[in-house]
C-alpha cells in the first residue's frame, strides 16, 4: 500500500515538473498558435543563470534565502529579455508566413540556444548547489522531500496566477481578443505586438522558475536538459488539450501519473512479459487514445474559445 | 508531433553533413615529401555524455601531437599525423553517417567510437572500407564477435566485466537479494545481463530487473517498485549521467542498499556531482588503476598541464589506441590500411595502461578488470580481478 502511495507521490512531483514546462507551451499555442519548441531550452537557460548566480553568491555569506530570491530574479529577467529577442527576431518577422515557417524556425532557435549554451557554460553536467531545503519526511509509509513539496505547490500557483491574469485583468482580456482575432483586436485598439511580445515574456519567465525548480530538484544541470524535458511537456500539453492552462496542468499531471505507475507496476502485472522500458510506449499509448477519441485534447479548446 | 521533431532535427543533420562532405580531400601527399597520415576519432561530442567523448578526444590529441613531435618517419618518409574528429552523439544512426564521412575521407585508421551502441553499426563500414578501428572504450561482447577482421579494443569486454563485478558483489559483498536496472544501451543492456548471469551463478538472488534509458533524469518509479522487493543491492548497467541522479533518489526514497555500477559510472565526475550521495557507490574499470598502470601517473600529470582538469576516464585508453595504430604501421613500414592491419593483429606493445596484444577477434589480451569504491570523496581500488578470475586483493 505505501508502495502504491510512494508511486503516486512519484507521479504526482514528476507530473507537476511536465506542467510548469506545458504551461509555457500551452499559453504561447494559446495567444498565437504556435508551438514554441525552443521553450525546453529557456528552461535550460533559466537554470544554468540560476546556478551561475547561485555559484558567484553561494560564499558571499548571505543567507540562502537571499541568494535563491536573487538567482530567482536575475534568471527571470534573464529569460524574460530572451524570450522577448526570440520573439522579436526569429517570430515576428514571420507572423504571417505559412504556419510551417515559424515551426521550423523554433526549431531552430532551440538548437542555437542549445549549442550557445555549450559554449558558455560548458559540456559538463554541472552540479547544482542544495541550495533548497531537501529534507524528508514520511507521510503514511510514504516519503516525500520538501523539494517535491515545492515543486507541487509552484506549479499550482503558477497555474493559478497565470487562469487569474488570463481571465480577470485587463492584460489578459487582451491576449483572448488577440487569440480569437488578431485583426479585430488591432480594430479594436489592442496592441497586438505589445500583447504578443508580454505573453512570450511571462512564458519565459515561468520556464526560468521551472528551470530553477527543476536543477534544486535532481541537483544536476546540462545545456542538453531542456530538449527531453520540452518534448514530455509538449506531449503533456497535447494530451490536457494545448492551448489549455487547467489542460497543461490535469495534462502533465495525468502524464507523470501514467508514467511512475506505468514503470512501477507494468512488470509485475504482466507477470514479466513487459518490463519498465515500456513506460514511454505506455504513455504515448494514453496519448494516442485520448487524441482518437478527444482530437482537441482532454480539456479541448484554446484559451479563446473557451472565453 | 514528436516524432516530427526528430526526423526534422536527424533532416538538418543530415543536410550539414552532406554539405561538410562535398568539401575537396586534401592531398595525402604534401609537396615537401611529407606524409599525411589521417587519424579518425569519433566520441560523442554533443549531448548528454559529451564530459567524457570530449576526454577521449582529449587522450587521441595528446598521442598524436606527441608522435608528431616525435618526427616518426615510415618508409623513408616523415609523417605528420593529423586528428580528424567527428561527433557521433552516442547516437547509432549518426554513428553510421560519421563513419560513412571518414571512409570518404580515406582516413588510415579509426579510434574509436566511445560506446558500443555506435561502434557495432559503424564497425561494418568500416570494415568494408578496409580501415582498422581501435575502440578505447566499448566493451559489449558483440563489438568483436562480428566475425569482422578490422575491430580491435583496448580493455576488456563486458564478458569479462560482468563476470568479474557478479563475482565481486556475490563473493566479497555477500549480496543475496540483488536488483539489476539498465539502460538499454548495447552497453548497459549488454553488461547488466553479463552481471546477472555471473551474479545467479555464484549464489546471488535476482529479484528485480528493470529498465530506464540514456536520457532519463527521475527513476523514482522504479526505484520505488525496487523497494518494495528488499534488495541489498542495485547494478546499474549504464552511464554516469544517469548514476548520479539514481545515487541521490535512492538516499532520498529511504533506500539503504548497496549500489554498484559498471565502467560507465566510473568518472570524477560522479564524485563531485553526487556529492554526499555518492559515498558507498561501487563501480567497475575493465583495466588496472589508474596508479598501477606503467604510465598511469605521469600521463595523468601532463593531462592535467594540458587540459586544466582531471582524466574523465577514458582519455589513457584512446592515447594508447592510437599508439598502438602508429607501432602497428611503423613495424609494416606502411600507412595503408591493408598492409598494417595484419601488423596491428600480431603486435605487441608497451602501452600507459599496460602491454597491449590482440586475440584473433580483435579482443585484450590478458586484460584485467578493477573493483572500486567511493571513500571520502574519492575512487579507492579494492581489487583487481584477471581474466581467469583470480582477484588480487589489495
Amino acid at each position: 500500500m505505501d508502495t502504491l502511495l510512494q508511486q503516486i507521490i512519484n507521479g504526482y512531483v514528476q507530473g507537476s515538473v511536465y506542467a510548469m514546462v506545458a504551461l509555457g507551451y500551452t499559453m504561447v499555442y494559446g495567444i498565437l498558435g504556435l508551438i514554441n519548441f525552443a521553450h525546453g531550452e529557456i528552461v535550460m537557460v533559466g537554470a544554468m543563470v540560476a546556478l551561475s548566480v547561485v555559484q558567484l553568491l553561494i560564499n558571499s555569506g548571505l543567507p540562502p534565502q537571499l541568494v535563491l530570491l536573487f538567482s530567482l530574479i536575475i534568471s527571470v529577467s534573464v529569460c524574460m529579455s530572451l524570450g522577448y529577442s526570440i520573439e522579436r527576431i526569429a517570430y515576428r518577422p514571420l507572423r504571417k508566413a505559412p504556419r510551417l515557417a515559424p515551426l521550423i524556425t523554433a526549431i531552430g532557435v532551440s538548437i542555437v540556444l542549445q549549442n550557445l549554451a555549450m559554449i558558455i557554460w560548458g559540456r559538463e553536467y554541472l552540479a547544482f548547489p542544495p541550495i533548497l531545503p531537501n529534507n524528508s519526511h514520511r507521510f503514511f509509509g510514504a516519503i516525500i522531500t520538501e523539494v517535491q513539496i515545492l515543486i507541487v505547490l509552484v506549479a499550482l500557483i503558477m497555474m493559478g496566477g497565470l487562469l487569474l491574469l488570463v481571465h480577470q485583468t485587463r492584460l489578459g482580456c487582451a491576449m483572448r481578443a488577440v487569440a480569437e482575432n488578431p485583426t479585430a483586436a488591432i480594430l479594436m485598439g489592442v496592441n497586438t505586438n505589445k500583447v504578443i511580445a508580454i505573453t512570450f515574456m511571462l512564458g519565459s519567465g515561468l520556464a526560468a522558475v521551472a528551470g530553477l525548480m527543476i536543477s534544486a530538484r535532481y541537483g544536476i544541470v546540462h545545456y542538453y536538459m531542456g530538449s527531453i524535458l520540452g518534448l514530455k511537456a509538449f506531449t503533456a500539453a497535447v494530451l490536457g488539450g494545448i492551448g489549455n492552462m487547467r489542460g497543461a496542468m490535469m495534462g502533465g499531471l495525468l502524464l507523470g501519473l501514467i508514467e511512475s505507475l506505468g514503470a512501477g507496476y507494468i512488470g509485475d502485472l504482466s507477470g514479466g512479459f513487459l518490463g519498465s522500458h515500456y513506460q514511454d510506449v505506455f504513455a504515448f499509448f494514453v496519448l494516442i487514445s485520448v487524441l482518437i477519441f478527444r482530437p482537441s485534447g482532454l480539456f479541448g479548446g484554446r484559451i479563446a474559445e473557451r472565453a | 508531433m514528436s516524432i516530427q521533431k526528430t526526423s526534422l532535427y536527424s533532416a538538418i543533420a543530415s543536410l550539414i553533413l552532406l554539405a561538410s562532405c562535398g568539401k575537396s580531400e586534401a592531398p595525402a601527399h604534401k609537396e615537401n615529401n611529407e606524409l599525411i597520415v589521417k587519424i579518425g576519432v569519433v566520441a560523442p561530442l554533443t549531448g548528454p555524455q559529451a564530459h567524457i567523448g570530449k576526454d577521449s578526444e582529449n587522450g587521441a590529441r595528446m598521442a598524436i601531437e606527441d608522435a608528431n613531435s616525435k618526427g616518426i618517419i615510415i618508409n623513408n618518409k616523415k609523417v605528420h599525423f593529423e586528428l580528424i574528429s567527428e561527433d557521433d552523439q552516442a547516437d547509432p544512426k549518426t554513428a553510421t553517417i560519421v563513419a560513412q564521412k571518414l571512409a570518404d575521407a580515406n582516413v588510415n585508421g579509426v579510434i574509436g567510437h566511445l560506446n558500443s551502441g555506435t561502434s557495432i553499426p559503424a564497425s561494418r563500414i568500416y570494415s568494408n572500407h578496409g580501415i582498422p578501428q581501435i575502440s578505447p572504450s566499448a566493451t559489449a561482447v558483440n563489438y568483436t564477435a562480428q566475425g569482422l577482421k578490422t575491430t580491435f579494443r583496448v580493455i576488456a569486454n563486458d564478458g569479462q566485466q560482468g563476470r568479474a563485478l557478479g563475482e565481486f558483489v556475490a563473493s566479497t559483498l555477500q549480496a543475496k537479494k540483488i536488483a539489476v536496472i539498465d539502460d538499454r544501451s548495447a552497453y548497459g543492456q549488454g553488461l547488466a545481463d553479463e552481471f546477472e548471469r555471473s551474479a545467479k551463478s555464484y549464489g546471488g538472488q535476482i529479484v528485480a530487473r528493470e529498465y530506464t534509458n540514456d536520457k532519463a533524469v527521475d527513476f523514482t518509479a522504479v526505484l520505488t517498485s525496487i523497494k518494495s522487493k528488499n534488495p541489498d543491492l542495485i547494478f546499474f548497467g549504464g552511464m554516469d549521467p544517469q548514476g548520479v541522479p539514481m545515487a541521490k533518489q535512492l538516499k532520498s526514497l529511504g533506500l539503504d542498499v548497496k549500489f554498484v555500477m559498471g565502467d560507465g559510472g566510473f568518472t570524477p565526475k560522479l564524485i563531485e556531482l553526487a556529492g554526499d550521495a555518492a559515498e558507498g557507490v561501487y563501480a567497475s574499470q575493465p583495466s588496472l588503476p589508474l596508479e598501477q598502470m606503467p604510465g598511469g601517473s605521469n600521463f595523468s600529470q601532463r593531462y592535467m598541464a594540458k587540459y586544466q582538469q582531471p582524466i574523465q576516464q577514458y582519455a589513457p585508453y584512446c592515447y594508447d589506441a592510437v599508439n598502438v595504430m602508429i607501432a602497428a604501421m611503423q613495424k609494416a613500414a606502411s600507412v595503408e590500411p591493408e598492409k598494417y592491419l595484419s601488423e596491428l593483429g600480431k603486435i605487441t606493445h608497451a602501452g600507459i595502461s599496460g602491454n597491449i596484444s590482440f586475440k584473433e577477434n580483435g579482443d585484450i589480451k590478458g586484460g584485467s578488470v578493477t573493483l572500486y569504491q567511493v571513500r571520502q570523496g574519492k575512487w579507492q581500488p579494492l581489487q583487481t580481478i584477471n581474466e581467469d578470475g583470480i582477484a588480487s586483493q589489495d
